[in-house]
């Protein structure tokens, strides 16, 4: 099923190829990374802010997501502090979407004649999103490989129409393709001998190096302040759109910007858990306000002159 | 009869919402029906996790025609009235009667309604209940504006076989739907639940919920068997598990037994709550390094691929497991407490360190009381909560309490503490059982007691419904540990100083009635202790109630006042019950009341006297106005059950008491038949009163007789 020369069971590179090649068919926009930290694909604008408003819109792409706190020095062979997602988001949600979905598995060689699949109740929620979703978590032979979510609210805003959107753990999804057990002796490009680079080859190193800063380095007065500064410049930019001088996309960045450096300071012990609700409320009030703002530009569907 | 079939298809519906779901949809189907005039022999409900499916059988093809007059205004009314009239009853001046009345002639419309084609009613009843679906949670999708649990993606309506025509949320209804996902291929028309069930099963889905319950139960049963072991039972995640699958396969995994050395709660929690499998044991009742899991699936290769895939998921849960279990056990759980300062309890109550301080005491407390090792008892308390801050309580709350003890006995503890650690949240509800030993039930009355205290403290007491901090359940526990383990506690007097302990960790502003007293024993106590106590009242009452004791005979002892030993307020209760079912009881019961009624009739009599003039009706009779031998029996009587019944209340016999008052009966049955109360001589009457006055007397102390119904 996968394009010639592709071997996704075989290679982590060529499993992203087969689901870029699979999706492409299917008529999505195959966009690269969001070029800043995330904690997960659903933060790249290309989901967030453009599941709001009317227009249709399909996308798929992968996107590097950081979780601070889940670095285990490299010493855990499942979890790590950065690590794939492969994102997909269909607006509005097709209604084959779950055979589209079941399609990309077959693609990258997980066989639902041999595989059990199975679709588990699971609401997806996002706190400093104010975003939320109906769906699942899909289960092969008993193993969490993607979510899989309706999306009813981004930014406390109804969506209309309603996106799927379908989001592949692809380390894990690797591990199993590859039939390996440890997240770092995947084969990252498919090679033999010499010419084999394993997953640990790249990244052990910064796993090591990342958790040490995570936990222990990160300097939280500076962390601290850079929150601040970037949740002012965020409210700055979202007046600034107000008064006709749109810039929505640079707002979302900065609050992209303050929802990991909360996740950094979150993984540095520095918050109390009062603190945190707090925290986590900040930025959603900044993910709001963008995505209200986001409404009253083109991309959101305002007719001109509209704000 | 026709038969009327319905199935909605849609995406996976969540496990735990299949069930309600079906009945619902019978409901809201039957209750449509019916409220068309039409009835039904026979409903019955399916789900499967893509399907929710419902026949109706035995109906009418068409709802009865209806016919009926209704009453319109005077032949005389203006024209408008009439014209009114004749439009909202839907019929012309033709179609009306003139009537002679008392008050002149009026219309009278005759309304003949022929009746309505079933599958018409159905087709508006439909996308009525579809669009309105009760479902829990329930979302939008693609451009639609109809909500369901998950997408729906095709409406079956049939009556007597052929469809009935309506849209709904952009789906046309039909006939047709498909089968298994995987293992079936092609649409299937469906004419009835018959058919339907026949043809679905061809299609590899089983529709009925407890059919796969049913199927995964024995096979799960006959593979462990083979495999000579035995199943975990576990009927709730049998029920989980059919409603994951719409053909259950089970099949045996295994995993290393190296992970045999983390506690067996702990595999078999992992395996259930993260993997929905079920744990197995050997001969030896040990647990075995298998376990079974229901797939969706028959596999090509048998299951092989499903099997490893399973395999490698439980391992990498185990192994999580295992680091948690080991690195645990690194820290006594004493150096953990500090932890405990970061969780609040509640905003208004502090932190769990302070509450577990609290509890330690208590438990020393109630320890002393009960009888248990003080010192033990308050070591368990101070440890119970430190658990809440392992990695293993993290990942598994449910494990909260089993944790705490397993550390506590590789840290080499007491067996007593560790057993208390874990027991000390028992029991959890009805079927749950109460703490064993004595340490044990210390820290479970403490640690109940000190929520109950605090929260009466900051004013935090459920409400009808609202119960947010089950206050209730933890009351029910306190009385289920006081009255299955025979415990004897002064529930007010034991809980003065936790009350002050409290207070003083507590945010001082959420203290409303803190300086409030009420009397107690003699003295003043705070007023939240006292309310407690009409909680605990209230709680007991219920709890003796679905035990099916008379709530009457709980308040004839409450009502004697400073009732706070649960204990022997029960104890009195069945012993009163018991007296109550004699002849003796129920004579001297009418008796008492009598007297009582007597009494309060002639008190009020002398109520309405000057003050100087009033007769006294307390004190003991004058002996020598006793001229009736039925009065000087009843008198000697009396006095004899007043010494009886304080000897025994004394050394706590109800039983005796109750004996000592049944030999009242007699007398009193005597003194009413034979001697008139009401004397005209005022120096008898006074006299008589003083001893019916007695009558009440006696009985007092054993329960106050008016609140007994009968």
């Amino acid at each position: 099923m996968a394009a010639a020369g592709l071997n996704p069971t075989k290679s982590f590179q060529d499993l992203i190829l087969t689901l870029h090649h699979y999706w492409t068919d299917h008529g999505c926009v195959i966009l690269q990374p969001y070029d800043m930290e995330v904690g997960a694909g659903t933060f790249h604008p290309a989901t967030t802010l453009r599941s709001l408003g009317p227009h249709p819109w399909r996308v798929a792409y992968v996107q590097p997501t950081r979780r601070p706190s889940d670095g285990r020095y490299g010493e855990n062979p499942n979890r790590l502090q950065h690590y794939y997602q492969y994102q997909v988001t269909l607006k509005p949600s097709p209604d084959d979407l779950q055979e589209l979905y079941l399609g990309s598995l077959a693609a990258i060689g997980i066989d639902h004649l041999n595989h059990d699949i199975r679709f588990v109740e699971d609401d997806w929620e996002s706190p400093t999103l104010g975003a939320w979703g109906l769906g699942w978590e899909v289960w092969c032979d008993g193993m969490e490989i993607s979510q899989f979510t309706y999306f009813q609210q981004v930014g406390g805003i109804d969506c209309a129409p309603v996106s799927g959107e379908l989001t592949y753990g692809l380390e894990r999804l690797a591990m199993y393709v590859q039939g390996i057990d440890n997240v770092y002796d995947l084969s990252f490009n498919g090679g033999t001998g010499d010419g084999r680079v394993s997953y640990g080859e790249v990244f052990l190193q910064a796993e090591e190096e990342y958790s040490r800063y995570n936990f222990e380095a990160a300097d939280t007065q500076m962390l601290h302040g850079q929150f601040e500064d970037a949740e002012r410049q965020c409210m700055a930019l979202l007046e600034a759109s107000a008064d006709g001088r749109p810039m929505v996309l640079p707002a979302y960045d900065q609050c992209i910007k303050a929802s990991h450096i909360f996740n950094l300071l979150d993984a540095r012990g520095v918050i109390s858990v009062t603190e945190r609700q707090s925290y986590i409320l900040r930025v959603r009030d900044l993910a709001k306000g963008c995505c209200q703002a986001w409404l009253g530009t083109a991309g959101g569907g305002a007719q001109q002159g509209e704000i | 009869m026709p038969e009327l079939f319905i199935e909605l298809r849609s995406e996976e519906i969540p496990a735990r919402m299949q069930k309600r779901a079906a009945e619902d949809l019978q409901r809201l189907v039957t209750e449509g029906l019916a409220s068309a005039g039409l009835e039904f022999e026979e409903a019955i409900a399916h789900v499967t996790p893509r399907r929710l499916a419902l026949s109706v059988s035995g109906l009418n093809k068409s709802t009865p025609d209806i016919k009926e007059e209704r009453k319109g205004p005077g032949t005389d009314a203006p024209e408008q009235a009439i014209q009114g009239f004749l439009k909202a009853a839907g019929v012309t001046l033709d179609d009306c009667e003139i009537v002679e009345g008392k008050k002149g002639a009026f219309f009278v419309a005759k309304v003949a309604r022929p009746g309505r084609p079933t599958p018409e009613v159905v087709s508006e009843l439909m996308p009525q209940i579809i669009n309105k679906f009760p479902w829990p949670k329930s979302m939008r999708w693609g451009s639609g504006q109809l909500r369901w649990v998950r997408p729906l993606q095709s409406v079956i309506t049939t009556f007597n076989g052929r469809t009935v025509q309506y849209e709904v949320g952009g789906l046309t209804s039909g006939s047709k739907t498909i089968g298994h996902r995987f293992m079936s291929k092609g649409p299937i028309t469906v004419k009835g639940l018959k058919d339907y069930i026949y043809n679905l099963h061809l299609a590899n889905v089983v529709v009925d919920a407890s059919e796969r319950a049913d199927t995964i139960r024995s096979d799960a049963r006959k593979l462990s068997a083979r495999h000579r072991l035995q199943l975990v039972e576990d009927e709730t995640l049998i029920q989980e598990t059919a409603g994951l699958v719409e053909w259950p396969v089970v099949l045996i995994g295994d995993f290393d037994s190296a992970f045999l050395a983390v506690p067996p709660e702990v595999i078999i929690t992992s395996i259930k709550s993260h993997q929905k499998c079920f744990a197995l044991r050997d001969k030896e009742g040990h647990l075995a390094n298998r376990y079974l899991l229901v797939s969706n699936l028959i596999a090509n290769d048998g299951g092989k691929k499903i099997i490893q895939g399973n395999n490698r998921v439980i391992a990498a849960r185990l192994a999580d497991a295992k680091f948690f279990w080991d690195l645990d056990k690194k820290t006594a759980l004493e150096s953990r407490l500090p932890e405990l300062e970061k969780i609040t309890f509640h905003a208004k109550l502090g932190t769990q360190r302070q509450r577990v301080e609290r509890v330690e005491a208590l438990a020393g407390e109630f320890g002393r009381i009960i009888g248990a090792d003080v010192d033990n008892a308050r070591l368990a308390a101070k440890l119970c909560k430190a658990d809440l801050v392992t990695g293993m309580v993290g990942e598994f709350p449910e494990l909260q309490g089993i944790m705490g003890a397993h550390y506590a006995r590789a840290e080499g503890q007491e067996e007593e503490v560790a057993a208390a650690i874990a027991e000390h949240y028992k029991p959890q509800g009805p079927s749950d059982s109460v703490p064993q030993g004595k340490v044990a039930q210390a820290v479970a009355l403490a640690d109940k007691m000190d929520t109950l205290v605090g929260f009466w403290a900051i004013g935090e007491k459920p409400t009808g419904s609202k119960d947010p901090y089950a206050l209730r359940r933890a009351a029910l526990g306190v009385i289920r540990i006081l009255l299955e383990c025979n415990l004897r506690v002064l529930i007010v007097d034991s809980l003065i100083p936790a009350y002050r302990r409290v207070c003083m960790s507590s945010d001082p502003e959420a203290l409303a009635s803190v300086d409030e007293t009420g009397p107690w024993r003699g003295k003043n106590v705070p007023i939240d202790l006292l309310e407690l106590l009409e909680f605990f009242a209230d709680r007991l009452k219920v709890y003796l109630r679905d035990q099916g004791v008379r709530h009457d005979l709980i308040d004839a002892v409450f009502s004697l006042g400073d009732q706070d030993d649960l204990l022997m307020i029960v104890k009195r209760v069945d012993a009163l019950g018991k007296f109550l079912e004699t002849e003796d009881g129920v004579n001297l019961l009418a008796g008492v009341k009598r007297a009582t009624n007597i009494l309060r009739i002639e008190e009020k009599k002398e109520a309405e006297k000057p003050e100087a003039r009033r007769v006294d009706m307390t004190g003991k009779p004058l002996p020598n106005l006793l001229v009736q031998s039925e009065e000087r029996e009843l008198n000697r009587a009396i006095g004899a059950a007043i010494a009886n019944t304080e000897r025994s209340l004394l050394e706590e016999d109800f039983e005796a008491a109750m004996r000592a008052l049944a030999k009242l009966r007699a007398p009193v049955d005597a003194f009413f038949d034979k001697v008139t109360v009401n004397a005209d001589d005022p120096n008898f009457r006074e006299n008589r009163l003083k001893l019916l006055n007695m009558i009440r007397t006696a009985t007092e102390d054993v329960a106050d007789f008016t609140k007994i119904e009968g």
